[in-house]
């Protein structure tokens, strides 16, 4: 595309052209209907002194005879700048006036008329314009009183002049003005494509250029970093996830096919076969397991989980989980307790308790104190409150705790702090905790609980009367 | 996917339509199912499986949510639209909640995500068919000397009244209800927690253990089975 094509073609120009063709439009118009309304004026003035005129004379006709009219013509004839005068007798002889030559046939008609005339005076053969009425006076003789239509062509001709100088003007500053700003916004549209193609190309760090001056495109600009800073932080969270996923994949799945192999290798009896196949199933649910969570996380961070939210109290959540690990914790020496209060809440209950519930799992597998104090049970918390900020879903532990340096690490998926590599788990359980709370708007705090740790839901609630609760 | 020890079969003789287009799977189910007793004939698109299932009196359907020529759901859907109320079980590669809804929603008894282990596939299969037969609601439930009024929401063995959780309660009563038949830890989760979602540990066999203590602990018969690579069961040690 040349670069004149490309110029016409941007929307700027092309609506520059419209508002041109509008503008000459309007000032057409406005021009027309000054002219119109001008000569209509102007003829409505010849006529009022044609008649006045007309009246004086035949005043001078009835009390002076033929003679009184023809002194009265010639004396107004002679003023400067005169009206037009002409009578004629019965045979159609010019007896006075200041008529050398008419359009023939005017003195036949009584009335108005348009004609052509030259003055007694004048000898040039150039054609003049005048607005004539034709009277029959008693006795057979014709007056013509008539006025010069000049004034009226030269206001035509200024008006038709104005009319070229306007619309060329229209024209000159619009074209100009549509091809300065239709060649700037093709520039900067030519330098956002050109950083896009870039970013097409492969190179996702790069962004668009954004103006100071905050305009339409500025904004464009703007809003289409953002995006691409999305995307950037998706890809690289995509590229991290499969890297781990590679690695926490191939792991336990190198270990089923070796002892795949080693149990065709070496097993000599059913019960070792037996025991191979076993130990492979329980390895590939595991694999499942970790498989599932991973969706699960991947589900929530996509936002999908939108679908199928409703309102419900974030209170009844804490309690059946405490209900459904209670006996566990018991079992691990621990006590599950529970605290809530009514917090109504509008999200994913499923979602929202298998967070909890890892939260849950996490403070059993790791919540016993370093050193236990003799006689006392050491205990877990579920809470559900609602505060000013919203609703939060806790649950404290008093183990041995994150050190502050880890805890962000810790919401990572796959990260399992030193500490926990002895115990079984797949490392996603905070970091499904945590999708789960930016999913409905909120996040996962993981705060000291001296000792211990507190794992916190923070989440938007809603408002109990706004629920209908 | 076939647990080590092959679960026995644990109810009558079913009749089986398996709707899978991939012919290992199929395959490989209806020799699981026959070995335990079952007799499964297989389809391999919606299309043929829609017809089968027309034709053919089964107990229940095993539908491959995604199949050639017309999606599972829409088998399903077809098939009630006719008044067609032969229990359907939904296999699912989707196996998040969402989709779970969406295949009952169309008509689905109960959806089981892939992979799965089949004694959890045997289990959900057997208690939709004798969901099929028998009196679905009853007051009362009786295991050998066990009794659970469900009216009363009493609990005894022999004469000696046993006291019970609610909780436990609602797990004996999902567990007597299906007695006589192997019940996974996920239909456990579901039907008595609602919860659809794969605990990292072992929540449900404390839950049992502390239920055992209560209703088995110093008798000569325990009523309650585990069994091993699949769940447990009620079952009457004396018949």
């Amino acid at each position: 595309m040349t670069a004149f094509g490309k110029l016409i073609r941007t929307t700027a120009f092309r609506l520059t052209l419209v508002y041109l063709f509008l503008f000459a439009l309007f000032a057409a118009s406005l021009l027309g209907y000054f002219a119109w309304n001008t000569r209509r004026m102007i003829t409505e003035q010849i006529t009022e002194t044609v008649n006045g005129e007309l009246s004086e004379l035949d005043q001078q006709y009835s009390r002076g005879g033929i003679r009184g009219l023809v002194f009265a013509i010639e004396s107004r004839a002679m003023r400067p700048g005169a009206n037009l005068y002409l009578l004629t007798t019965p045979q159609g002889q010019a007896v006075a006036g200041n008529i050398g030559s008419l359009q023939p046939g005017v003195m036949n008609n009584i009335g108005w008329a348009n004609t052509v005339y030259h003055r007694l005076d004048e000898n040039d053969s150039k054609n003049h314009f005048a607005l004539v009425r034709v009277t029959q006076l008693s006795g057979g003789f014709r007056l013509l009183i008539g006025r010069d239509l000049e004034e009226r062509q030269r206001l035509f001709g200024i008006v038709a002049k104005a009319a070229q100088w306007s619309v060329a003007i229209v024209l000159l500053l619009g074209l100009g003005g549509g091809i300065f700003v239709a060649r700037r916004v093709l520039h900067r549209i030519d330098a956002m494509t050109g950083t896009t193609q870039r970013i097409m190309g492969g190179d996702l760090s790069e962004r668009l250029p954004v103006g100071r001056s905050g305009d339409e495109l500025d904004r464009l600009a703007g809003n289409l970093n953002a995006m691409l800073d999305r995307i950037e932080a998706l890809m690289a969270g995509l590229k991290e996830v499969s890297d781990n996923i590679a690695h926490d994949l191939k792991t336990p799945l190198t270990r089923l096919r070796n002892r795949a192999e080693e149990a065709l290798a070496d097993a000599g009896n059913e019960t070792e076969y037996r025991a191979a196949l076993e130990r492979t199933i329980e390895e590939s649910d595991g694999l499942i397991r970790t498989f599932n969570a991973l969706l699960m996380i991947a589900r929530a961070e996509s936002g999908q989980a939108r679908d199928n939210m409703a309102d419900f109290d974030a209170a009844t959540v804490a309690r059946d989980i405490q209900e459904l690990y209670e006996p566990l914790a018991e079992d691990n020496g621990l006590a599950l307790e529970v605290q809530t209060e009514p917090a109504i809440i509008h999200g994913n209950r499923e979602l929202i308790s298998q967070a909890i519930a890892n939260l849950v799992e996490n403070a059993i597998k790791y919540g016993k104190p370093a050193e236990p104090t003799e006689g006392v049970k050491p205990s877990v918390l579920i809470e559900a409150r609602r505060d000013a900020e919203g609703v939060k879903l806790s649950v404290t532990d008093h183990g041995a705790g994150i050190p502050e340096a880890d805890r962000q690490r810790a919401m990572e998926r796959f990260v399992r702090l030193e500490a926990s590599r002895t115990l079984p788990g797949s490392g996603l359980g905070l970091s499904l905790a945590s999708a789960v709370a930016v999913l409905h708007g909120g996040e996962l705090r993981l705060d000291d609980a001296k000792p211990g740790v507190r794992a916190t839901l923070a989440m938007p609630g809603r408002d109990v009367e706004q629920a209908g609760v | 996917m076939l647990t080590a020890t092959n679960p026995e079969p644990t109810s009558s003789q079913m009749r089986l339509l398996i709707i899978e287009d991939d012919r290992e799977s199929a395959e490989y189910l209806a020799k699981a199912f026959r070995e335990v007793g079952h007799v499964a004939e297989l389809a391999g698109d919606g299309e043929e499986g829609l017809a089968l299932a027309q034709s053919g009196d089964y107990d229940v359907l095993v539908v491959d949510r995604m199949l050639p020529k017309r999606d599972g759901l829409s088998v399903i859907g077809a098939l009630r639209e006719k008044g067609d109320t032969t229990p359907a079980l939904i296999l699912s590669a989707l196996g998040q909640v969402d989709d779970r809804i969406k295949g009952l929603r169309a008509g689905g008894d109960d959806y089981l995500p892939k992979p799965y282990a089949f004694a959890e596939l045997l289990a959900r299969v057997e208690v939709l068919s004798r969901r099929r037969g028998g009196p679905s609601e009853e007051t009362s439930y009786r295991v050998g000397d066990l009794e659970l009024d469900r009216l009363s929401h009493q609990v005894r063995r022999g004469a000696t009244e046993i006291t019970l959780q609610p909780r436990e309660f609602r797990l004996l009563e999902y567990l007597m209800k299906h007695a006589g038949q192997v019940v996974t830890r996920t239909m456990l989760l579901e039907n008595v927690w609602d919860y659809h979602f794969d605990p990292q540990t072992n929540v449900i066999d404390v839950h049992i253990s502390r239920l055992r203590s209560k209703i088995d602990k110093g008798q000569e018969h325990p009523l309650l089975h585990t069994i091993r690579g699949a769940g447990y069961m009620i079952r009457d040690g004396m018949r």
